[in-house]
């Protein structure tokens, strides 16, 4: 037994990756379980390992844990990434909620049927960059701060970061009004174990394929 | 001055309900102002007051807080309601998603198309008795105890009962298969807080209606 975290997923972003990038940037080492089959998830649902019958699973600390934000919060609890009070622990949580709703869209957008991708992409960009950014630029220039919350690394800062470089996969120009937010990236991802994550050969994984859509669907559908 | 927390939405359950049943079954005492019309949520955003443009917003000790979560998980830890440590938390967050995950279902049902909207009433009581209610019914089983985590009434029993509530008016019968909730029910719908915001005239919303379905498409323009 290593004791170290084990994620089970399929072999891509989806859900997981916000966990990943969490663990990494905590410094904290983890294995991961790949679903490759339909076969690969009902087995596990069949075994009792997944509390709702659904992935993200992680075993950690004896738990074996479900539900993106529940895993989320307790690793950024446990890794002293949530704040040092109620009042920080909350600006952490509303920043974190609108990253994951942005997210979503940016997460999704590969799973559109080709009819709707491209309305899809408008309202991804526009919300991003209309009521997102703004919001986050604001919160930056306002304290003048290095991080989000509380002038300390946080999983605020990680979560934003994450969803910052996802967008810009997206539309590579996307930061252009947002000269704190260009900053802030820059500056986290220069923290050590954030940098070691961006290198070729770590965990982080890149984004869907068209090609491997069909794949994904076939294991959750 | 008043001090008591005073949320923003509009006048139904929507995602502000579960924010008003954690509150209650605080004891915690809240204004509300409702939003009517379209220009009314113009104004809240127009004076700033919505961080991402969007309600739930709860005004609360000096914070305009808003994104439900957020703001669920900050009354839970404020008035005890989120358990003892780490490990207890994350099992409430844990039950909390599953009966989000189903309320949001039945939340969305309303404002579905008719051709849609009775394949998904069958997809919601499939998942609430094979997928969620037979995870509870086991929890408290296992244990034995009288509430879901650490012997004690947490956030998860209250978005549990709301979420039952819920679930039974979609099918009155719904927990005909699990004894053990239904006796949680029971239970903690005596629990004095909760026995009043269960009486009418309390601040607990009716199910949407076809006159609230119109008015929240013409604010939220969906």
């Amino acid at each position: 037994m290593s004791g170290k975290p084990k994620l089970y997923y399929f072999n891509g972003r989806g859900r997981m990756e916000s966990i990943r990038w969490l663990l990494a940037a905590a410094g904290v080492e983890f294995e991961e379980c790949f679903l490759e089959t339909k076969d690969d998830l009902t087995k596990l649902q069949k075994d009792g390992s997944l509390l709702f019958q659904q992935v993200p699973m992680v075993e950690i600390d004896g738990m074996k844990m479900v539900q993106t934000r529940a895993i989320s919060n307790y690793i950024a609890a446990k890794y002293n990434l949530y704040g040092k009070d109620l009042k920080e622990r909350a600006l952490i949580d509303m920043y974190v909620e609108a990253v994951m709703d942005l997210n979503e869209l940016l997460m999704t957008h590969p799973l559109q049927p080709a009819d709707k991708k491209e309305q899809h992409f408008a309202t991804l960009v526009d919300k991003a960059t209309n009521r997102y950014f703004p919001a986050y630029e604001k919160v930056l220039k306002d304290h003048g701060q290095n991080f989000l919350v509380g002038n300390q690394f946080s999983r605020a800062d990680v979560q934003l970061h994450e969803t910052l470089l996802m967008a810009e996969e997206y539309k590579p120009d996307i930061l252009a009004k947002f000269p704190l937010l260009q900053s802030f990236k820059a500056r986290i991802s220069n923290i050590p174990t954030i940098k070691k994550f961006l290198q070729p050969g770590s965990q982080r994984k890149p984004p869907l394929q068209e090609k491997d859509v069909p794949k994904v669907m076939k294991i959750f559908h | 001055m008043a001090g008591k927390p005073k949320l923003h939405y509009t006048n139904g359950r929507g995602k502000m309900e579960s924010i008003r049943w954690l509150l209650a079954a605080a004891g915690v005492e809240f204004e509300e102002e409702f939003i009517e019309t379209k220009e009314d949520l113009e104004k809240l955003r127009n004076d700033g007051s919505l961080l991402f443009q969007q309600v739930p917003m709860v005004e609360m000790d000096g914070m305009k807080m808003v994104q439900t979560r957020a703001i669920l998980s900050y009354i839970a830890a404020k008035y005890n309601l989120y358990g003892k440590d780490l490990k207890e938390r994350a099992w409430i967050d844990m039950y909390v998603e599953g009966t989000t995950d189903l309320m949001g279902m039945i939340m969305h049902l309303p404002f579905q198309p008719a051709d849609v909207k009775e394949k998904n009433l069958a997809l919601i009581i499939e998942r609430a008795t094979t997928r969620y209610f037979p995870v509870y019914e086991k929890a408290l089983k296992d244990h034995g105890h009288d509430y879901l985590v650490g012997n004690k009434l947490s956030w998860a029993d209250i978005h549990l009962l709301e979420a039952i509530l819920m679930a039974e008016e979609c099918k009155p019968d719904i927990l005909s298969a699990f004894p053990l909730l239904q006796a949680f029910k029971g239970r903690t719908s005596n629990i004095p807080t909760i026995k009043k915001f269960l009486q009418p005239g309390s601040q607990r919303k009716p199910p949407t209606d076809e006159k609230s379905i119109a008015v929240v498409r013409k604010i939220f323009n969906i």
